[in-house]
């Protein structure tokens, strides 16, 4: 099992003819991914040749999700066009809108988030994400297939590059699910909503859960946790050293004032039963010795 | 980017927000000047990006120009908490009869817009939120819906604002809206919004914070940008579109992906604890495609700061391929040439990696060593940097 995609999921790519767009659905295809088409406004009816895969364009989602059958998408549109890229794919009832875009302003975000939630009939992960994964299944964003395989951990973090370093360095054991959720201050799937999944999951048997300094989404998982979930969970929160009133990086990584910070998102996870590493490597020996491995 | 107060006073004014008649004055002269064209008595107000500083002395009454002149002369140069004062506001002086508080703002916690509303303005507001929350009306703003004039009525009497001003705070409330809105802003706060003597409602003191992401649609922004109080190394890294913040330390960082490089700032700092309270001196991120003219600028900005004792690289090859980076730092270290001084340590790991440390042991720089994982790799840039 997995959690939010598997093997017959049916992907359409929103901005697969743009430069990102392409290049990331060749390698989706390549990690097993069943990608029927793409959404580009203005240029429905091409057809896109991708290693030898045909795939169809179409102007909105709507038509693409009535010709192909897809129940998911991926949005690579440049952040100007996001908002309307992800309400085409709302309005057409998409399950699942995985949104990679970096850079999209939140009074976009916050609009199409609280559209979703009028509508009730679509999931949205990101924006500002790598997209999520099950090794051997399918692949939705920019996590590279070939970190590792199938097993019984589930992840979920607000980084891309400590998602790949974790996958990394549990290689050997492998993941049910990987769910990069983003690293912006406004996001449409969040630690709670993995937690959940990952406890229902019965191929999951531990959580990795990786957090950042900014809001408070890890405090609110770890009061989650305390009330809902049983499976073992490790945790590793970065930005210890983040200044107060600094963005690092991801638009969401920033201390105001006293709230945000790593250390009281620390204290709120071991408060809650979970375990905290002090880095990546540290957090990864945490999960292999409850594991036994 | 957080706006000085007189910056949010024009946004206030552009959308019609009631404000006070105000000028801003970088010398004492100019404050005389500006308070001779405003007439009466008048405010002099540090402009500074922290709170506090009416406590600190930063905000003084003035009775004629000469008296804001000096007031002024006062003011300007003053530190206060660390933020020395350039510039001051001229403002008209009202008679206040209520101090009331309204703000807009993002709420991360419930991924909606949310709009604080108190009769008890003028105050530290979260003391207020703290020790009276009976006082402060939260009332969640749709994304999708914003202000319209029924919403700043449900405001209005979730926050118990007196019937005389109601309609008044409602049309502050819409055209807030506006301002929050129109100008991609993540925080529109007025404190306090006042009630003058003749009954006239005004926001006296704003304070707003805009979201950089929206810059590509709000070009009028970038004219607000503080230039004097940018790190010039900042600044630069700015200019070659590098995601960099200057820290303290003294172990300069380039890593790929916000959350890998915030982490190897963390464990650097670890690692600096056994050598002498070494820290980490930036956070650098290069982003996915590294590049060797983006390893070369990166490298170039940190091997620009005095307090850089050593580097550490530290890339996890997801999408970029680690020989690529290799390839990268090869190449910004020719760039460099005479300009690279200080130690290198590197660690890859990812996509490519034999292939990447390969290249780089070819290529045997006299500055660059490799360690395998990225805790013994900030422990020897961290012991680099105490020697």
């Amino acid at each position: 099992m997995s959690i939010f995609l598997n093997e017959s999921t049916k992907v359409i790519v929103q901005g697969m003819t743009g430069s990102e767009g392409t290049k990331h659905t060749r390698r989706m295809l390549a990690s097993g991914t069943k990608i029927v088409g793409g959404v580009t406004p203005g240029k429905g009816g091409q057809v896109l040749d991708i290693d030898g895969h045909h795939l169809p364009v179409f102007n909105t989602v709507a038509e693409a999700m009535k010709a192909t059958g897809a129940n998911a998408s991926v949005v690579f549109v440049p952040p100007k066009f996001a908002k309307a890229a992800v309400i085409d794919a709302i309005d057409a009832v998409m399950p699942l809108v995985v949104v990679i875009t970096e850079g999209i302003p939140v009074h976009d975000s916050a609009s199409f988030y609280a559209y979703s939630l009028s509508k009730g009939t679509t999931r949205i992960v990101g924006p500002n994400c790598p997209g999520l994964i099950s090794p051997g299944k399918s692949n939705i964003g920019i996590i590279p297939a070939d970190i590792t395989g199938a097993g019984p951990i589930g992840l979920v973090s607000k980084s891309g590059t400590l998602t790949y370093q974790m996958m990394y360095e549990l290689r050997d054991i492998g993941f049910s699910t990987a769910v990069g959720i983003g690293g912006d201050p406004v996001i449409g799937t969040t630690h709670i909503d993995c937690l959940r999944a990952f406890q229902d999951d019965p191929d999951t048997k531990a959580i990795v859960m990786i957090g950042e300094i900014g809001g408070d989404a890890e405090e609110r998982a770890a009061a989650f946790i305390t009330e809902y979930v049983t499976k073992p969970v490790v945790g590793y929160v970065a930005g210890f050293t983040a200044p107060e009133g600094k963005t690092m990086g991801h638009a969401g990584a920033i201390v105001s004032g006293s709230s945000g910070t790593a250390q009281g998102k620390k204290d709120a996870l071991e408060a809650a039963g979970v375990k905290v590493g002090q880095t990546p490597s540290e957090t990864a020996r945490l999960l292999r010795a409850i594991l036994g491995r | 980017m957080d706006l000085f107060e007189y910056q949010a006073r024009d946004l206030f004014e552009k959308h019609g927000v009631p404000v006070l008649a105000a000028a801003i004055a970088t010398t004492a002269d100019e404050a005389e000047v500006m308070a001779t064209k405003l007439g009466g008595k008048v405010v002099v107000k540090a402009q500074v990006k922290v709170g506090g500083r009416g406590k600190a002395g930063g905000v003084k009454l003035a009775e004629n120009p000469s008296d804001a002149r000096e007031k002024a002369g006062a003011i300007l140069g003053m530190d206060i908490k660390g933020h020395i004062v350039h510039t001051v506001m001229i403002a008209a002086a009202a008679p206040i009869e209520s101090e009331y508080y309204l703000a807009i703002l993002l709420d991360r916690s419930n991924r909606t817009f949310l709009v604080m509303a108190s009769v008890s303005g003028g105050m530290d507001i979260e003391e207020v939120a703290h020790t009276a929350p009976e006082k402060l009306a939260k009332i969640p703003v749709s994304a999708v819906d914003g202000i319209s004039a029924t919403k700043a009525n449900e405001i209005i009497s979730a926050a118990n604002f007196p019937a005389d001003v109601a309609d008044q705070v409602a049309n502050v409330l819409v055209k807030l809206w506006e301002v929050f809105q129109s100008e991609d802003a993540t925080l529109v706060e007025v404190n306090p919004l006042v009630k003058t003597k003749d009954g006239k409602i005004i926001a006296l003191d704003g304070k707003v914070t805009l979201d950089d992401n929206a810059d590509f649609r709000q070009p009028d922004h970038e004219a607000l940008i503080d230039q004097a109080a940018e790190n010039p190394l900042e600044a630069v890294a700015k200019e070659k579109g590098l995601n960099y913040v200057k820290l303290d330390g003294e172990v300069g960082i380039i890593g790929n992906g916000a959350g890998l490089v915030m982490s190897t700032l963390d464990v650097v700092a670890y690692a600096g604890e056994k050598h002498g309270g070494v820290r980490p001196a930036n956070f650098l991120d290069i982003g996915g495609g590294a590049s060797a003219q983006v390893m070369a600028d990166g490298l170039s900005i940190i091997l620009g700061d005095r307090d850089v004792k050593s580097v550490f690289v530290n890339v996890f090859g997801g999408i970029t391929a680690c020989d690529a980076v290799a390839t990268g730092i090869v190449q910004a270290l020719e760039l460099l040439g005479s300009k690279a001084t200080k130690p290198i340590v590197v660690r890859l790991d990812g996509n490519n990696v034999m292939e990447g440390r390969a290249i780089l042991n070819q290529a045997a720089h006299p500055l660059v060593q490799q360690l395998d994982t990225m805790d013994g790799a900030a422990d020897r840039a961290a012991e680099l940097a105490a020697k």
